[in-house]
């Protein structure tokens, strides 16, 4: 099997053509991703500066602990996420399959924590068009946070499960069928590089969303 | 000279012939070819929507009930940007050729571009669901709050449906920056690629940065429509200026999305059929280049009078008149080429030609509207309508036919009969410019748009362009016909009809399945035409006579 799989595909003269070529295809693809988010938070801070005072106090309604304890769940999945990455290019097949369990250990945990902070935030009645309560003299434009707040972490969490399923893809499949080697491993740094950029967007919703105008 | 008639050699399209062969198929040729089919399907609905329009508006009395009308402005307006004239010519010749040009045997990720030709259907069916279901009436922009607070259509659907296509977009456009970028022959260097293919290059990095904000922001309005929250809505707190700003962020870049690939394709066509090579051709690929990069830099100018600040209006004014200037080399480079050409007047030829033309109009009435006072005067009227239709219809779409003629052997292995084809071109010329030439000047009296009538006193501009609208059909119906009567009964096609100098002729036509048997050495840049004794130099450096 393992020498079908290390024959490049017909467009390439090379594996590390093929590499390279993929790693290139996740980067144009990053910076699509890049303007996506980026289309968002201009949004978001346009509305903020409109309504400074609005904004600053709907935002500390945000769970700061969740976003807080989810920001060192993402940061040490990166650093678990290149310890596999790593393992892979050295032949470590024990260490690699262990980092990638850690990797999606921690983003389930994520999104568990996630979901918690969900419930937290229907029961604070702040989840607009669901049961939305206009807080005493926070002003009505406190609603246009918290639909950011959902669009945002909504859109960020969908991107952080599709991550999730691409490492347990590698674990399930392409690892288990020894089709990464220290000879081809391009496909886990290509998820590696999709996975750290999900942590760099969340590097920017945290304070955007549970710092800002806290002080 | 391979021309003697033994059994066709295999090639892509006789190779295996299952249909699923063909719906799972990595060949990015035969993607190109199901692109062909659903952006053809589009095109006869949008066209069937310009039919009525021009119908309705041959009296003033109509032939539609206003609200039907505004359904059907904004289905042509919605199909044919982005299910048409957005995907014409790159996801169908681009995806042909531009492995073929570069001397690759398949884009990056084949299946990527497979996956892009289903996304791009699958937004069509949701399109079409709105359609059935009663249609749009907010115009293609989707202007808040009309689309959300005063929307009796089903604009979430079709603002999906613009969201679903967008994924389509940007698939497509990856694969051909990383094409470009890793998979060239050895020897085709930056400056040997053909304009055809930095065209392409060019188009896809603004639809990579474009795209991807027209989807946030078709997400917000999603948002907004269907969980009832105010992203838009003053009333909310929300600024309906800010869809228009993210809007024409995409929109505006969008047109240059669809006139860079065209600028290509003319570029190819004046070369090979005036047998010179383009004049300036490092002045072209840089022209390109920075149409690209100012593209992003005057959306508001559809914004002068929303109420924008008028300093930022100025700038915008501004940065609009300095997207001339890369224009206007092109347009001069084209010219400069023909000049002691050796000119042949083939079908592509005349649809090359319309373009430099039209394309020159509509490029100019565009610097009238980037003036301030007079985008006051005659915005959102026919003036508008005249001179965008010069950029999109008489500049892509001649283009697009233009190029389909000139790859037409290469994509089929036929000949199309070329008497007929020069009389469709000439027809669409005729055609396209008794259509809209006549706006100008409605517009000029101040018709404003998308209304469904109008004074009795304009009517005989309104019969003029109805009437140049049936020449235009025709001609667009035209080669329908006769590429598919070639398809069966056309002379066969050798590998290199119009002794052209791409590598794309360098191998038989139809191609094989991976393009070519070896890969190509590229020795020379492209278009080395000599107009004097006829011969040209293919890209692997050998001289033909």
């Amino acid at each position: 099997m393992s020498s079908d799989v290390l024959r490049p595909e017909i467009q390439y003269a090379t594996l590390a053509q093929q590499g390279d070529t993929a790693q290139l295809g996740m980067w144009v693809f990053l910076a699509t991703e890049t303007l996506f988010f980026g289309a968002l938070l201009f949004a978001y801070f346009i509305y903020r500066m409109s309504y400074p005072h609005e904004f600053a106090e709907a935002a500390k309604d945000a769970v700061l602990w969740c976003g807080s304890v989810n920001i060192g769940l993402l940061i040490t999945s990166s650093l678990t996420m290149v310890l596999a990455i790593n393992a892979a290019a050295d032949g470590r097949r024990r260490a690699l399959v262990f980092w990638l369990c850690a990797t999606a250990f921690l983003g389930i945990c994520f999104l568990g924590v996630k979901v918690w902070e969900y419930r937290l935030d229907y029961v604070d009645h702040v989840v607009p068009a669901v049961n939305f309560i206009v807080k005493p003299g926070a002003g009505s434009a406190g609603e246009l946070f918290w639909v950011f707040y959902f669009v945002a972490t909504g859109l960020h969490a969908v991107h952080l499960t599709i991550g999730i399923g691409l490492v347990l893809y590698m674990l399930l499949w392409r690892v288990r069928r020894g089709e990464i080697t220290p000879l081809y491993y391009a496909p886990l740094e290509v998820v590696g590089l999709y996975w750290s950029f999900v942590d760099t967007v969340w590097l920017f919703l945290f304070p955007a969303i549970y710092l800002a105008g806290r002080s | 000279m391979s021309s003697i008639a033994v059994d066709p050699p295999r090639n892509y399209a006789s190779e295996e012939n299952t249909i699923a062969s063909w719906l799972l198929t990595r060949d990015h040729k035969r993607i190109a070819l199901m692109f062909f089919a659903s952006i053809t399907a589009f095109f006869f609905i949008g066209g069937a929507a310009a039919t009525l329009i021009r119908l309705h508006l041959a009296t003033p009395a109509g032939l539609l009930q206003p609200s039907v009308y505004n359904r059907v402005f904004t289905m042509h307006g919605v199909v044919m940007v982005w299910f048409f004239l957005i995907p014409s010519i790159p996801a169908t010749l681009g995806n042909f050729f531009v492995p073929m040009m570069i001397g690759a045997h398949d884009l990056a990720f084949p299946r990527i571009n497979l996956a892009s030709w289903y996304v791009f259907n699958l937004s069509g069916l949701v399109l079409l669901y709105a359609l059935v279901m009663g249609g749009v009436d907010t115009g293609w922009t989707f202007y808040t709050p009309l689309s959300t607070i005063y929307a009796n259509g089903y604009v979430f659907a079709a603002a999906m449906a613009v969201f679903i296509n967008g994924f389509s977009t940007i698939m497509t456009a990856l694969n051909f920056v990383v094409t470009i970028h890793r998979l060239r022959a050895p020897g085709m260097l930056w400056t040997r690629l053909p304009l055809f293919v930095w065209g392409i290059y060019s188009v896809s990095v603004v639809m990579l940065l474009a795209t991807p904000v027209l989807a946030m922001d078709t997400l917000l309005l999603a948002v907004e429509q269907f969980l009832q929250v105010g992203l838009f809505d003053p009333s909310h707190g929300g600024d309906p200026l800010l869809w228009q700003h993210m809007f024409w962020f995409y929109s505006h870049p969008a047109v240059y999305i669809m006139i860079l690939p065209a600028m290509g394709v003319v570029s190819e066509l004046i070369a090979c059929y005036a047998r010179r090579p383009i004049f300036g051709y490092s002045g072209m690929t840089i022209a390109m280049m920075a149409i690209a990069v100012i593209s992003f830099f005057v959306w508001a100018h559809h914004m002068f009078v929303a109420g924008i600040s008028i300093y930022a209006a100025v700038v915008f004014s501004l940065m609009t008149f300095f997207v001339a200037v890369p224009s206007a080399i092109k347009v001069f480079n084209w010219t400069a080429s023909l000049h002691k050409g050796s000119i042949s007047f083939d079908a592509p030829m005349i649809y090359a030609l319309g373009f430099v033309l039209l394309f020159t109009i509509g490029g100019l009435t565009g610097l009238m509207l980037a003036t301030l006072a007079v985008d006051v005067d005659v915005h959102d009227t026919y003036f508008v309508i005249a001179h965008f239709h010069y950029i999109m219809v008489g500049g892509t779409v001649s283009a697009f036919f233009g190029g389909l003629h000139y790859w037409w052997p290469k994509m089929t292995g036929r000949l199309y009969p070329e008497m007929l084809a020069r009389f469709a071109a000439f027809l669409t010329f005729v055609g396209f410019n008794l259509t809209f030439f006549p706006q100008f000047i409605l517009g000029y009296l101040g018709m404003p748009r998308r209304y469904y009538t109008y004074p009795p006193e304009w009517q005989v501009w309104n019969v003029l362009s109805s009437a140049g609208a049936s020449i235009l059909a025709v001609g667009y119906l035209l080669p329908l016909f006769y590429l598919g009567w070639s398809l069966i009964w056309g002379r066969h096609a050798s590998p290199n009809p119009w002794r052209a100098t791409g590598l794309e002729w360098l191998t038989s036509s139809p191609p094989p399945t991976h393009n070519f048997e070896r890969t190509p050495v590229v020795a020379i840049g492209p278009y080395s035409y000599d107009p004097e004794d006829g011969s040209y130099t293919t890209q692997d450096g050998v001289r033909h006579v």
